[in-house]
């Protein structure tokens, strides 16, 4: 057996392969080779590590030291000062971008980690996603052989029902409570879909959690498949996340090796086995009718609803449409019971949501906090202020299809429901931080144009609503906007709202509706010809001074 | 996969290897790894110490390198910490030393006293 | 990937290499897209002797074929420059400074989104998050995505391909 006195792990989510993780690993392994402690030193590739800005990172085991932003030119001295000599290289390590930063930072001790709570990100950054051993070495598919030697599965329906696991693509609605849909019916072929399709902007929490811990889903689309009696799971992948389907399609590889795909799993007669099918460019796919259409092969346009899925869904089969975040919660809370889950975030929304933050936010990157925190604990915790001494002006919450939110709301707990109520939407967990000095008319334009290109064109409201929102939001831009025209934004948006087929129609005006009603001096201010940020390029002749 | 118990066989062998990133509390060996310490024929020491637990199958003891404590006529220098036990530093580790300790000290928890150049108390 | 592979149309030796595409998906139910992604990566756009021969090889109609080919943003019936520029046009990019990025390579290529170079080395196209929100700005090069982009960074970029 081989024995190793320390682990290098190099992170190698896609960001960091973006900032030249492979020629940092290449380079460490070159020096630890050159000082001749190849045998005594691990140097493996593992799952994004959260911090994204500041990649590519490593982590030194067994102290857990973390360096940022490595280039390949700052190897030399990591491995001959800390890996040889035992002396940390302060210069590189991890730094939070907060005030009163610590110098030395372990990947367990420092603010960025210590406020979260990792249940879905257990395994990433810890384990080498490339080997199933590491994942069973963390208690992994002892949930499914519980599941399978154990439990009936109406069990573990319950189970997931007790939890109070809500879906985390976006809508919310309760996971136990879908798989008894179909769990009920009665049919010789149900489908299991893990839903990949990622696409909301600011959103990539299912591409690290494929990339970092693949087994997590293979295993919860397993358990998913016993409870309700499919034997078969697709997982869809977007086109773009090349790394996230090879991956998924080597962890199938190993899964079908040792027996945990395929038939008589753990002795049983339940038979279960994944393929994986990527998308090629489509953001509708996101919602889960559209999602079918395109795993069948045919353009991903919206069904009309009812039937659900969950009766009658992949070639007309029930089917189970879950996220890929929904699935990674599913062995826990299996293997540590409901209550467990029931212990973290709030009574109507347990558990906890995995947040990526992007924008003008000192952290960027991606968190794993109970529900129920405050944006103000995210923002100034967690994501260590805004840069550049600049103001807080709005954070858009789950994606360009949730509500902008003030600083009036900062202290608004985060989960479904007080969203929901705000006008807006935890959505995919995604959120963007704006600062003062970008103009909200502006970034709606953005949101609205984002919108308009991926309106998949069945529903008229949506096809030609999507359309007349941007142009009208960017008649405001341009200074030559009326009333009537905000008066005609709040009428289309209603009617979109109320109308159109599928979520994507009916969520496009929510930034618009919260900008207007959360920023509506900012809007009068384009209508008399003004942009107060200097952003938007106003007709000269109309310009206000001040 | 057949069972739980074969689930569990795969679980305890790859836990072994990830020891070192998990074990908090484990027996832990902290070589000197200055310059000095290095000059002193630490490296060797190392190889040693290595060397040593592979043969003994002794994957759940950390080894680690800590830079100059200021002893550099004691070099090589050698800490060894035993789970609930106070830290116990050698001195003049020779490759030869460092199997002894591992034989006396980390398996059978005998401390060599006449190599001791520090004991912190409990 | 060279050139001169994706300004060639397809010719009956070529076409068998969309037969043995089609043997390969087609005991799948619903492959289409998976075969679509197979024979574009061969030819580097979607001929339509191409999808004549998929409709034909997966017993659907041409019109299903063509119908699926233009809905998705990844799948393209023109040929393209050798390299193919996707900006992240989503709002977590145009606040850090997207649109900065797209006067550059606007600047340095003389194009505009939708054209390709007289050259046919570039082609340049918006496209939605790419979810690397992390180090945005971000574009995607054929396969391979940058981030954290600047006007300099990209110029550099493009000057060194």
């Amino acid at each position: 057996m081989a024995f190793y006195r320390a682990h290098v792990l190099v992170c190698g989510g896609t960001p960091c392969e973006l900032g030249g993780c492979r020629a940092v690993k290449d380079t460490l392994l070159e020096e630890v080779n050159r000082l001749g402690l190849s045998s005594e030193i691990r140097v493996l590739e593992t799952g994004c590590l959260g911090p994204c800005d500041q990649g590519p990172v490593i982590i030194v085991y067994p102290e857990g030291i973390m360096y940022a932003r490595l280039q390949p030119g700052d190897v030399k001295e990591i491995v001959e000062q800390h890996l040889l000599k035992g002396r940390v290289v302060n210069r590189l390590v991890y730094h939070e971008k907060k005030e009163e930063a610590k110098s030395v930072v372990t990947f367990e001790s420092s603010d960025y980690f210590g406020l979260q709570e990792r249940i879905v990100l257990r395994n990433c950054g810890r384990i080498n996603p490339e080997s199933i051993e590491e994942y069973i070495a963390h208690d992994g598919y002892r949930a499914l052989g519980k599941c399978l030697t154990e439990m009936e599965p109406a069990a573990v329906v319950q189970v997931v029902k007790d939890s109070g696991l809500r879906g985390r693509g976006g809508a919310g609605f309760p996971t136990g409570l879908k798989w008894s849909f179909t769990a009920k019916t009665d049919s010789n072929q149900k489908y299991i879909v893990c839903n990949a399709d990622e696409g909301e902007p600011g959103t990539f929490k299912d591409r690290l959690i494929l990339e970092g811990d693949p087994h997590s889903i293979i295993e919860g689309m397993a358990i998913a498949g016993y409870a309700v009696g499919a034997n078969k799971g697709y997982i869809y992948i977007r086109g773009e996340y090349k790394l996230s389907i090879e991956r998924l399609q080597h962890a199938i590889r190993q899964a079908r090796e040792l027996g945990l795909l395929g038939t008589n799993i753990f002795g049983s007669d339940f038979a279960f086995d994944i393929e994986v099918r990527s998308g090629a460019g489509a953001y509708v796919c996101g919602e889960e009718t559209a999602l079918i259409e395109s795993i069948e092969g045919s353009r991903g346009e919206p069904r009309y609803k009812p039937p659900f899925p969950g009766v009658s869904g992949i070639w007309g089969k029930p089917t189970v449409v879950n996220n890929v975040e929904t699935l990674a919660n599913i062995a826990p809370i299996i293997l540590n019971g409901a209550a467990w889950f029931r212990g973290f975030g709030t009574e109507k929304c347990p558990g906890t949501k995995v947040f990526t933050m992007t924008g003008d936010i000192n952290n960027e990157g991606l968190i794993e906090v109970p529900m129920g925190i405050t944006l103000r604990q995210i923002v100034y915790g967690v994501g260590g202020g805004i840069p550049g001494g600049l103001g807080f002006k709005m954070a858009q919450t789950g994606g360009t299809s949730g509500g902008c939110l003030p600083k009036e709301f900062l202290d608004l707990p985060m989960d479904y429901d007080t969203l929901a109520e705000a006008g807006s939407a935890l959505g995919s967990g995604a959120l963007l931080i704006m600062d003062d000095s970008h103009c909200i008319v502006d970034i709606v334009r953005c949101f609205m144009k984002f919108f308009k290109h991926e309106s998949c064109g069945k529903c008229t409201p949506c096809r030609e609503g999507t359309t007349r929102l941007y142009e009208l939001v960017t008649k405001i831009t341009e200074g030559k906007a009326t009333n009537e025209d905000i008066a005609l934004l709040t009428e289309l948006s209603r009617v979109m709202q109320t109308s159109a087929l599928c979520g994507l129609g009916q969520a496009a005006p929510n930034p618009l509706v919260t900008c207007l009603k959360y920023f509506e001096e900012e809007f009068g201010a384009h209508l008399n010809g003004y942009c107060p940020t200097g952003v938007c390029t106003m007709p000269v002749a109309n310009v206000k001074v001040g | 996969m057949k069972s739980l118990e074969e689930l569990a066989r795969i679980r305890e062998q790859a836990k072994q290897n990830l020891q070192l990133r998990e074990s908090r509390d484990g027996i832990k060996i902290v070589v000197g790894m200055g310059t000095c310490g290095i000059a002193a024929g630490a490296r060797e020491t190392m190889n040693a110490i290595l060397d040593e637990l592979i043969k003994r199958n002794l994957s759940q003891v950390i080894v680690t390198q800590t830079g100059c404590v200021g002893l550099c006529e004691q070099e090589p220098i050698i800490d060894v910490t035993l789970p609930d036990q106070p830290k116990v530093t050698y001195g003049k580790v020779s490759p030869d030393k460092a199997r002894q300790i591992i034989a006396n000290h980390v398996v059978n928890g005998n401390i060599i006293g006449e190599w001791v150049i520090r004991s912190d108390k409990q | 990937m060279p050139a001169e592979k994706y300004s060639s149309t397809p010719n009956s030796g070529l076409l068998s290499d969309i037969d043995d595409i089609i043997r390969k998906h087609q005991n799948r139910d619903g492959a289409l897209i998976d075969v679509l992604h197979d024979v574009q990566a061969l030819y580097g756009y979607l001929p339509e002797q191409a999808m004549k021969r998929i409709a034909e090889g997966l017993s659907l109609p041409l019109s299903k074929v063509y119908g699926v080919a233009t809905f998705y943003s990844l799948f393209t019936l023109e040929p393209k420059g050798q390299y193919v520029i996707r900006l992240c046009e989503s709002a977590p990019c145009h606040i850090r400074g997207a649109v900065q990025v797209l006067s550059a390579i606007e600047e340095e290529l003389k194009i505009k989104p939708g054209e390709t170079t007289p050259d046919s080395k570039f082609t340049l196209e918006f496209t939605s998050c790419l979810g690397v929100c992390g180090v945005a700005p971000a574009i995607m090069i054929n396969d391979q995505v940058y981030g954290n982009l600047t006007p300099e960074k990209v110029k550099e970029i493009l000057r060194s391909l």
